[in-house]
């Protein structure tokens, strides 16, 4: 029985022992577990030197251009925190979520003039999920999605039902 | 020599049978919990699989992409869940060093294993055409990773004494060791900026999915849940039977001699 208890202790001092290591060794470490820079803190503090580097935020509305280098495609688009902005340049193939309003994570090397000349870009997928002709439905009510996140799913539940209920009225 | 074999084999034999006294209990007890959770586990899967990847909508914006999330949501829970019932398990062996603890912490393993590779090859297949890239250094895709190499640690710690007490002393405080993971690959996407989307389903708030992209989703990781649970309760029946074969095997060889 006390043995038992022992080993039960033993057990737990170990959890909770790693755990809070593990806890404070991720505090002392936090922004090295970061993927990406924001533009606010570019725009706070410049990353020093021709470092390359990771740049995330939302691609603005209205600022992606569609340009050519030489036979290749290129292009120019602000990428957003809500607070800063910072102009980027890439040429090749954009991932097929890209677009305005979508998150962006970007890695490349701040240029002289403060503008970003992206290697690589990648498009960042949100936490929503919606089938096409939610979408269609949205779109008619004024959500643009160069704008931003679509309404919370709760509502267009709601939605939906309203549009059943109004066609069955019609149909009764 | 033979001398000495035999008084190892005796009171390993000895042992054995008497540390599977309670293990006769399971055999009879999971033999009639093993068909129906193992049918559940069918039907629920195939039901949410079938409904998921052929008759629920297509995503706005990821279009037909969408359909691998109802394989690789449920395989991302399941490596976390299994993770957790091997760490239940190797607590359990050590504090009340319940035999049958230590043999389902080693069968746990590999299946827990296979679903995290699952996942991560899903969600690879995924993230190219989605995302631009098959692999990103991010936090949630990094300790997901781990988890996979803590399962492959425990597979092959387990294995690695002459002892096999000894293998399951070591793979159960591994398997301790790695728990800490688990809050941080659930919590990655809220703690660092991450490639990976944060969840879409929380107990706290209303899933940000459509429900006609919710059900199968959730009918196909329950048939998982149960799906796991049978393949587990299948692979311990096995080596618990196996034990016993090699305990009367022991007997028999006495006997002769």
């Amino acid at each position: 029985m006390k043995r038992k208890h022992r080993r039960m202790l033993l057990v737990g001092a170990l959890v909770l022992g790693l755990g809070s290591a593990t806890i404070l060794v991720f505090q002392a470490f936090r922004s090295t577990g970061e993927l990406f820079v924001v533009p606010s803190k570019i725009a706070a503090e410049a990353p020093k030197g021709d470092r390359v580097f990771r740049l995330g935020g939302m691609v603005e509305a209205g600022s992606l251009k569609h340009l050519q280098e030489g036979s290749r495609p290129a292009v120019r688009f602000r990428v957003s925190d809500g607070v800063a902005s910072v102009d980027v340049t890439y040429v090749g193939i954009l991932p097929d979520l890209f677009r305005e309003g979508q998150g962006v994570v970007t890695m490349g090397k701040l240029q002289p003039d403060g503008s970003f000349a992206a290697q690589e870009v990648l498009a960042k997928h949100d936490e929503n999920y919606m089938p096409g002709d939610m979408a269609d439905e949205l779109k008619k009510t004024g959500w643009k999605p160069e704008n931003g996140a679509p309404p919370p799913a709760a509502l267009w539940n709601a939605a939906q039902k309203n549009a059943a209920l109004s066609s069955t009225k019609v149909g009764g | 020599m033979s001398d000495m074999t035999s008084t190892t084999a005796q009171a390993a034999g000895g042992r054995n049978l008497h540390r599977f006294a309670n293990p006769g209990q399971f055999l009879r007890l999971s033999a009639r919990v093993l068909p129906p959770v193992a049918a559940i586990g069918l039907v629920l899967t195939l039901t949410g699989l079938v409904w998921g990847l052929f008759f629920s909508p297509s995503d706005w914006q990821q279009h037909d992409a969408v359909r691998i999330m109802y394989v690789h949501v449920p395989s991302a829970w399941l490596a976390s869940f299994g993770y957790f019932s091997l760490a239940l398990a190797s607590a359990s062996a050590l504090i009340w060093r319940h035999p049958l603890a230590d043999l389902a912490a080693v069968e746990i393993g590999p299946v827990g294993a296979a679903f995290t590779a699952l996942c991560l090859a899903t969600g690879s297949l995924w993230g190219k055409p989605m995302w631009g890239a098959w692999w990103v250094w991010d936090a949630r895709m990094t300790s997901v990773l781990v988890l996979f190499f803590l399962y492959l640690g425990h597979i092959a710690l387990v294995r690695a004494f002459d002892d096999p007490q000894r293998g399951y002393r070591a793979g159960a405080i591994l398997a301790l060791v790695g728990v800490v993971n688990l809050p941080i690959i659930k919590y990655s996407v809220e703690w660092w900026n991450t490639l990976h989307q944060p969840a879409s389903i929380t107990l706290t708030g209303a899933p940000t999915m459509a429900p006609s992209m919710l059900w199968p989703l959730l009918l196909a990781a329950i048939g998982g849940m149960f799906g796991f649970s049978a393949l587990v309760i299948a692979r311990l029946r096995a080596a618990v039977m196996e034990r016993r074969i090699r305990a009367l095997t022991m007997a028999q060889i006495r006997d002769v001699a």
